[in-house]
């Protein structure tokens, strides 16, 4: 680990806690920090995460927090929760059940009890059980008074008070003390489960100053120090290190991911970046993250409306940029009309969407996957156009190149889907190296391409490319090639405008036989687990993660299952229907009402089945389990 | 650089091979004319020039230009033209709209591309009717005019809209008409010359659903009486002889003044450079009806940083303290952790 340990002078490290409280082995752990939406419950899970991640933990974690920037202090409406999942061995999914929650307050814990697992253990700040925080959260008992909690292990820690007290000889007024509170649970779940220490002191070191910075250290050492010398706790656990493939980790987050999937587009296409973006929980990550990265000759524009960012991308296209713009949901339905113009245009242009609960504004935090079908049918007119979807936060990487490869080679617009739950869950990372990825450029066209009945050069538009079927693309500034395209119906070959009512059908054909073309170009679809079975789960997107876990736990009970997982939904991998057919049962899992599940039944006529979730979470692999035994008897 | 401009190119180079389809009489060819004759006299290549437009009779123009070009969607001509100028400041880009385009379906799109001052010569074709869809009234048509969808009359306020580019921020706002092909080629080559956001109101006659709505003030016959001619860093005057001219009350209205009344000194300097939009916002609001005196010129014409241009200095600045950007620098910018092997 690192060679100069910070300020730790005060704190014994994990590694020289006493004999007798020696650490007790598990394979993993679920922790929940529950709190106040002002009371820093994702910055606490994050630097739990971290410390983990540089300790060589898997994980997964799944951040949970109201729409609400600031709902009424105290409130279950306030209650901003983060979920981690730390593992030796390989993990997928942040969890089922919490086997440890941390509720900072009575609203915390009247939010997320219900998920914490039978006996497990609960960690109150016994100091916000006042009557009026009871009220607040809506109790007419005070829970920690009577057996109310009996079936957890309640530990009940002042962290109010010892917060105070911790930071009181640094001259730190009692209210402003308060504010740390979160370093002192920090401090004290570090030590129940042995969290080097070193990366979350640094960490404050770099972040806060002055008094702000004294006050978050001394209540993280003083939330450690009461781990170890207060008894209330048997030994601290560790969770070692798991056996990932080697190579070099980051611990990385979907919207990140998917920024950095689209620089390396850029670069791999050799083009500028052009975004136009509105903002939008929860896509906005992506506009922030790449305003950061203007040397990289990235241009992005903060556009005063979701239909003028795709506009911009879409000029930003016919200058010969890689166009793309960002949002959710509600920004699809008003881009509508500006995707179809760029299928008109045949110009490669890229639409993220980081979907979350619908219909209108719905859970605008909380995750979901319910646009699949405006993705797919959401356009006036006949207007296919190809859909990538991600299936993990890391995955969104490569699911920005491979949209970005699509829309340059096509022509085309593409939809690349993500979630709510994939973008601020974060997963470590295994780097790829820069060297192996597919070189993704395209050429502009140059020359003139077509002779005039009169002998002389001319250049067409619309002349396709005889296999792909994409048309050249032609920049300003180019001599010679200067051309106008628009909505209005044009001639093959030539672009003129043509209202030829065969031409017009010609038209509608070739662009969807283009798009169909794709299907060449994609990986087919790849059974996992027990080909052999009489069950395939068949999923897309986020559900990954669970169907995963499902997956394993019920073939380690000597179930077969076999599992496919689709990342390009549109069109669909050209062997998908000959999977299907070969089993009996075919189940959808999607958070939607069957989506997928009606494409496949319509373009394959098989019997798939539905299983869908729409409470703003993402599956439990728990739920998935059961389907696949309930669908199985 | 020279001063004066050898022509590359003649005005047969910017015409396309397109058939044009505008009504017979429409006021639109006279204003493409104006403008393919204006082209070759600015020294710039038809390769380097976009003509982006969005949807309404107007919106047909780039067809006919021998440029590249995009006819594109009812409103949103300004927000693709942004995205052409903003990735590639080094092209020349025209935004070719209309009174129903831009001011009603697009408004959004024209104010904020004229805040931010994007590199664009925004040319309105304004007619006071819809004109594609055959007739309805636009949110230019003067209230109580009576159309298809209007059959007793609109009750709706209009727009003027030089006030509404003033109000926006415009940094150049013009107005010429269909009718003088000279007033508008002098008013798109000021256009032109404007670094950043050029807004050009043109008076253009729909012959077919709403003929003459200009007549009393473009017509050759009122020409003189009606049109006030704005000439930077001139006394404000017009009519036969310069008889009448524009003064400032002392309650700060702009009013018509008979010069021999109130005196030439008393008349108004026209400042276009002026930096407070204020007078500028005046002139515009001069005329309230298509039935008196309407001022036509460049009301304003001031500097401002070209959005495109102040977009790519952010890049280059940041290039410059950052170096080119590494993209296995940036996938290692969080931290990262080895595993076995290291």
């Amino acid at each position: 680990m690192t060679d100069t340990t910070p300020t730790i002078d005060t704190m014994p490290s994990a590694e020289h806690a006493r004999p007798e409280r020696a650490p007790e082995q598990i394979s993993h752990v679920v922790v929940r920090f529950a709190g106040d939406s002002g009371d820093g419950m994702q910055l606490t899970g994050d630097r739990f995460t971290s410390a983990s991640a540089l300790f060589g933990n898997d994980l997964s974690t799944f951040p949970d927090y109201p729409a609400e920037i600031r709902a009424p202090a105290g409130t279950v409406n306030g209650v901003s929760s983060f979920q981690v999942h730390i593992s030796d061995h390989d993990i997928t999914t942040p969890g089922d059940s919490p086997n440890v929650l941390v509720a900072m307050n009575p609203a915390a814990l009247k939010a997320d009890l219900h998920r914490l697992e039978q006996n497990g253990l609960l960690i109150v700040n016994s100091d916000s059980f006042e009557s009026r925080d009871l009220e607040k959260a809506g109790y007419d008992h005070n829970p920690l008074n009577d057996d109310f909690l009996s079936a957890y292990r309640v530990v009940e820690i002042p962290m109010t008070s010892l917060t105070q007290k911790a930071t009181e000889t640094l001259g730190v007024k009692a209210r402003d003390a308060e504010r740390s509170k979160n370093f002192f649970a920090l401090g004290v779940i570090s030590w129940l489960y042995s969290r080097p220490v070193e990366p979350t002191i640094e960490w404050i070191n770099g972040k806060f100053k002055d008094l702000v910075k004294e006050s978050n250290l001394a209540a993280f050492r003083a939330g450690y120090n009461f781990g170890e010398t207060s008894e209330l706790f048997d030994h601290p656990y560790q969770v070692k290190p798991a056996q990932l493939p080697a190579g070099e980790y980051t611990n990385i987050s979907g919207n990140v991911a998917l920024a950095w999937g689209l620089v390396a587009a850029g670069q791999l296409a050799k083009l500028p970046l052009f975004l136009g973006s509105y903002p939008i929980t929860p896509a906005s990550d992506i506009l922030h993250e790449l305003s950061k990265h203007k040397h990289f000759g990235i241009r992005t524009v903060q556009a005063e409306d979701e239909i003028a960012a795709i506009g911009m991308a879409l000029g930003a296209a016919f200058s010969g940029h890689l166009g793309i713009t960002t949002t959710s949901g509600p920004g699809v339905a008003l881009k509508s009309e500006t995707i179809s113009l760029g299928i008109s245009l045949e110009l490669p242009l890229l639409i993220v969407d980081i979907q979350r609960g619908g219909p209108s504004t719905g859970l605008p935090t909380k995750t979901e996957a319910a646009d699949l079908n405006i993705a797919m049918y959401g356009r006036h007119g006949e207007a296919p156009l190809p859909i990538v979807a991600a299936y993990s936060p890391a995955h969104c990487f490569d699911a920005a190149i491979e949209a970005a490869r699509i829309a340059l080679k096509y022509r085309t617009p593409v939809i690349l889907l993500s979630d709510g739950f994939l973008a601020n869950g974060s997963e470590p990372w295994l780097l790829p190296d820069v060297s192996t990825l597919p070189d993704i450029s395209v050429s502009f066209q140059t020359e003139k391409n077509h002779i005039a009945a009169d002998g002389s050069e001319e250049y067409w538009p619309y002349l396709r490319d005889p296999v792909t079927l994409a048309r050249p693309w032609a920049i300003p500034g180019t001599p010679g090639l200067m051309h106008r395209v628009g909505g209005i119906e044009k001639e093959d070959g030539t672009g003129n405008i043509s209202y030829a009512p065969a031409n017009h059908e010609k038209m509608v054909h070739l662009r969807a036989d283009k798009v169909a073309g794709i299907a060449h170009d994609i990986p087919p679809a790849v059974v996992v687990g027990d080909a052999d079975a009489d069950l395939v789960l068949l999923g897309w997107g986020s559900t990954w993660a669970a169907i995963d876990a499902a997956v394993q736990r019920t073939r380690r009970a000597g179930t077969k299952v076999a599992w496919i997982h689709l990342t390009h939904l549109n069109p669909l991998p050209p062997n998908l229907g000959e999977l299907l057919r070969s089993f009996r049962t075919v189940l959808v899992p999607e958070l939607n009402l069957g989506h997928l599940c009606r494409m496949v039944r319509a373009e394959y006529l098989v019997d798939a089945k539905p299983i869908n979730k729409v409470q703003g979470l993402p599956f439990t692999s728990a739920e998935l389990e059961v389907a696949i035994t309930e669908a199985l008897s | 650089m020279s001063d004066t401009i050898v022509p590359l190119t003649t005005k047969k180079d910017w015409v396309s091979d397109q058939e044009v389809r505008w009504c017979p009489g429409c006021g639109d060819y006279g204003v493409m004319h104006a403008v393919q004759t204006l082209m070759p006299e600015l020294g710039v290549a038809p390769e380097n020039t976009v003509f982006i437009s969005g949807i309404g009779c107007s919106s047909r123009f780039p067809y006919y230009m021998n440029t590249y070009g995009m006819h594109s969607i009812h409103g949103r001509a300004p927000a693709i033209a942004t995205g052409v100028a903003v990735a590639r400041p080094d092209l020349d880009v025209w935004v070719i709209t209309g009174d129903g385009d831009s001011l009603s379906i697009g408004g959004n799109h024209l104010i904020h591309a004229l805040r931010r001052n994007v590199n664009l010569t925004i040319l309105l074709f304004n007619n006071r009717i819809y004109g594609l869809t055959k007739g309805q009234y636009s949110p230019t048509s003067e209230t109580g005019k009576v159309t298809k969808s209007t059959p007793f009359g609109s009750i709706d306020h209009p727009f003027n809209p030089l006030s509404v580019a003033l109000g926006a921020e415009a940094s150049f706002v013009a107005r010429t008409h269909d009718l003088d092909r000279k007033h508008m080629i002098e008013v798109f080559r000021a256009a032109h010359a404007h670094r950043g956001a050029s807004f050009v109101e043109i008076f253009q006659n729909c012959n077919v659903f709403n003929d003459g709505a200009f007549d009393d003030v473009t017509s050759k016959h009122a020409r003189d009486e009606m049109m006030i001619d704005l000439k930077h860093g001139q006394p404000i005057r017009f009519g036969v002889d310069g008889h009448k001219g524009v003064a400032m009350g002392s309650d700060g209205q702009l009013r018509i003044v008979e010069v021999a009344d109130a005196g030439e000194s008393a008349l108004l300097v026209h400042d276009a450079h002026r930096e407070d939009p204020g007078l500028a916002f005046a002139l515009a609001r001069l005329s309230h009806d298509d039935h008196s005196a309407t001022p036509f010129g460049v009301f304003r014409d001031v500097q401002r940083g070209d959005y495109g241009q102040m977009v790519g200095a952010q890049l280059a600045s940041a290039s410059e303290k950052k170096g080119p950007g590494d993209l296995g620098s940036l996938l290692r910018s969080n931290g990262t952790w080895m595993v076995g092997g290291g």
